[in-house]
């Protein structure tokens, strides 16, 4: 299992040299003069000197490559044009909003999913198959963007149950250690802050987890009925052991198994849509920020925001990897 | 299997005719099909079925609401924006929009796809090797990440949209015809217009690639709907169809401000994705059914 590990972790490195090189000669391969894409087409010639100077931009290509290479192994992720703060420390800063936000949709949608599709699988066919089905249907093919502006018309605007935006009600004090606002609130037993943070959280967090609940949903069902088809089911039945049983501890076990890499795999999908969350429910998160970039053309919170989210999918998917051959004896690990 | 079975039936149908009615009496299938074929024809006949000019200002009928409201009039039966524009008009001009993007990243990536899994697949070695790895770069990034930032550097404008969501589109389809091609090399029919001297490309187009073509056409439909989530998705970030081109992710973010004054401009739209992106979800599923009962879950 460890040489396995290791060798997978060494697949991993030409792929993020590659994301490097990618991330690296998409500024250079954008037509124009990059100093000017920085900082746009009002800057002064001295602040494009300047730039060139600092950024290297005068030396080969190659030269620059090797020298954002450099930086990157240091961890150092450049600094940002407008604020000309650290990337890393801004990333640092707003990451854990976008993994709180991202894990509460995962939860969500892993509970209510693995939920329907066992009720599905075990009464196939029935009513409630059928609704459940149309609504996961209807949950992969959902706009999330728009579904958010609605649950903000009618739960926030319309109701006034849940707050419209943001992590947390101004008039609240919360004293930030971890940053993230759930855990900082247990640890430090504010639990007026706590029952802020989670009423923030609910909306964006539903929000986000419509297309993994959907997908959760459909293959827990699938997965279940293929195991129910299984001898050792109509074993377990003959010995007359409860449904219960059957369906919670013989067969959802195995079809567990497809779900667990189901789940893992929309962590990245779920990453990529926080941006769509965040921008929409004003969340601080690195999603929101990034977008902000874009709107800015802040070209070096793009390129450290990617390399940085696309580093975290890439380690994601590679725990999802060795998780599947640990829980799955079947798959030899070669 | 006896000599009576084995011969061939002259009423036998063609494996194709089989599949195609396998998928007519697919229920989900059809209820796709036509789906699909009303947001064609939409599409198609757009200047003919709006009732006004999508991009029409009309000062006079700003922010009116839909004709079941009580202030509602026939004249903009889905109500107007703040600048006055018929909704409905705007929703059916988008459908071009819509499923002309679909269309062409979609195309992008299966011609760009289906060439590097096929030279891939057939060649193996260093080549593969180095193609799939390219692969593996391009699903480092979460998906729409990469479509921001491609568009973020290119620039947003509906063209580049197109072609940044083609490019992530493209792995989906290399690996799905390098497998195929991978196992089909194997056959002995492969093996044979080898040995009578067929050149490469015409083994891999004319005779690999159409036994291939099952989870191609699953795929291809599967990835039009998401193309048409993602367009919407960049337009509504402001980085896909620029206004006042009548799309619907962007008619959503316009209305934005509107949300309480009026919310028809932002629903409507909504439900016009929701619509075209089932529709082609279902024909993917059913054709993955009829198509490919490997894949079928």
């Amino acid at each position: 299992m460890l040489a396995y590990i290791i060798r997978r972790i060494f697949i991993l490195i030409p792929t993020l040299l590659g994301v490097s090189i990618l991330v690296f000669f998409m500024l250079h391969i954008t037509p124009g003069d990059p100093a000017e894409l920085l900082l746009g087409e009002r800057a002064t010639e001295e602040a494009l000197v300047e730039l060139r100077e600092h950024l290297g931009l005068n030396e080969p290509l190659y030269v620059q490559y090797g020298m954002f290479l450099k930086r990157l192994m240091k961890g150092d992720l450049g600094e940002t044009i407008w604020t000309r703060q650290k990337v890393w420390t801004e990333v640092k800063h707003r990451f854990p909003a976008t993994i709180e936000l991202t894990l509460a949709a995962l939860c969500i949608a892993c509970f209510f999913g693995i939920i329907f599709g066992i009720i599905s699988a075990t009464k196939q066919y029935s009513i409630f198959d059928y609704v459940s089905m149309i609504g996961a249907l209807a949950g992969v093919s959902m706009p999330i963007f728009w579904l958010g502006l609605i649950f903000m018309l009618i739960f926030s605007l319309n109701l006034g149950w849940l707050p419209i935006s943001g992590r947390l009600s101004v008039d609240i004090d919360l004293e930030v250690i971890t940053n993230f606002y759930i855990l900082d609130a247990v640890l430090t037993r504010n639990w007026a802050a706590l029952k802020d943070a989670a009423w923030h959280l609910i909306m964006p967090a539903v929000t986000l987890s419509t297309i993994p609940m959907a997908i959760v949903a459909r293959m827990t069902r699938s997965a279940m009925l293929e195991v129910l088809r299984q001898d050792y089911i109509k074993t377990a039945k003959a010995k007359g052991l409860s449904n219960f049983t059957v369906t919670f501890k013989h067969a959802l076990r195995n079809a567990l198994i497809p779900v667990v890499t189901t789940v893992g795999l929309q962590f990245g999908v779920a990453l990529g849509g926080a941006i769509l969350t965040e921008t929409i429910f004003a969340w601080p998160g690195v999603g929101k920020w990034m977008y902000d970039a874009v709107m800015q053309r802040d070209y070096m919170v793009i390129q450290g925001g990617t390399l940085f989210i696309a580093a975290v999918f890439v380690v994601i998917n590679l725990c999802v990897d060795v998780l599947y051959a640990v829980i799955n004896p079947r798959i030899s690990v070669q | 299997m006896t000599k009576e079975k084995a011969q061939k039936n002259p009423f036998d149908r063609h494996p194709m005719l089989e599949q195609l009615s396998q998928l007519w009496r697919n229920k989900t299938a059809v209820v796709g099909l036509v789906i699909i074929t009303v947001f064609m024809l939409t599409a198609v006949f757009a200047p003919l079925l709006s009732p006004h000019d999508p991009l029409e200002v009309s000062l006079y009928d700003q922010i009116k609401p839909p004709v079941w409201h009580e202030k509602g009039t026939w004249k903009n039966i889905l109500g107007t924006d703040d600048l006055g524009r018929d909704t409905l008009s705007r929703i059916i001009h988008g459908a071009r929009v819509s499923l002309a993007v679909a269309i062409i990243s979609v195309g992008i990536a299966f011609v760009f796809g289906v060439l590097l899994g096929s030279i891939s697949g057939y060649y193996k070695g260093g080549i593969d090797s180095i193609i799939m790895r390219i692969m593996d770069i391009i699903l480092a990034f979460p998906y729409l990440l990469l479509a921001i930032v491609v568009v973020a550097y290119l620039g947003p404008s509906l063209e580049n949209a197109m072609m940044a969501i083609g490019i992530t589109y493209i792995p989906r389809f290399a690996r799905i015809v390098r497998g195929s091609v991978l196992e089909e090399c194997e056959k002995d029919y492969v093996m044979a217009a080898r040995s009578i001297g067929a050149k490469n490309w015409r083994i891999i187009f004319l005779a690999i690639l159409p036994n291939c073509m099952g989870p191609l056409i699953v795929q291809t439909t599967l990835s039009m709907a998401s193309a048409i989530l993602d367009a919407a998705a960049l337009s509504f970030l402001g980085l896909g169809a620029q206004p006042p081109t009548p799309e619907w992710g962007g008619m959503i973010a316009m209305s934005r401000g509107l949300i309480l004054r009026a919310s028809w401009v932002m629903t409507f739209p909504g439900i016009a994705i929701l619509l075209a992106v089932i529709g082609f979800n279902l024909l993917g599923d059913g054709l993955r059914d009829a198509l490919d009962p490997r894949l079928r879950d």
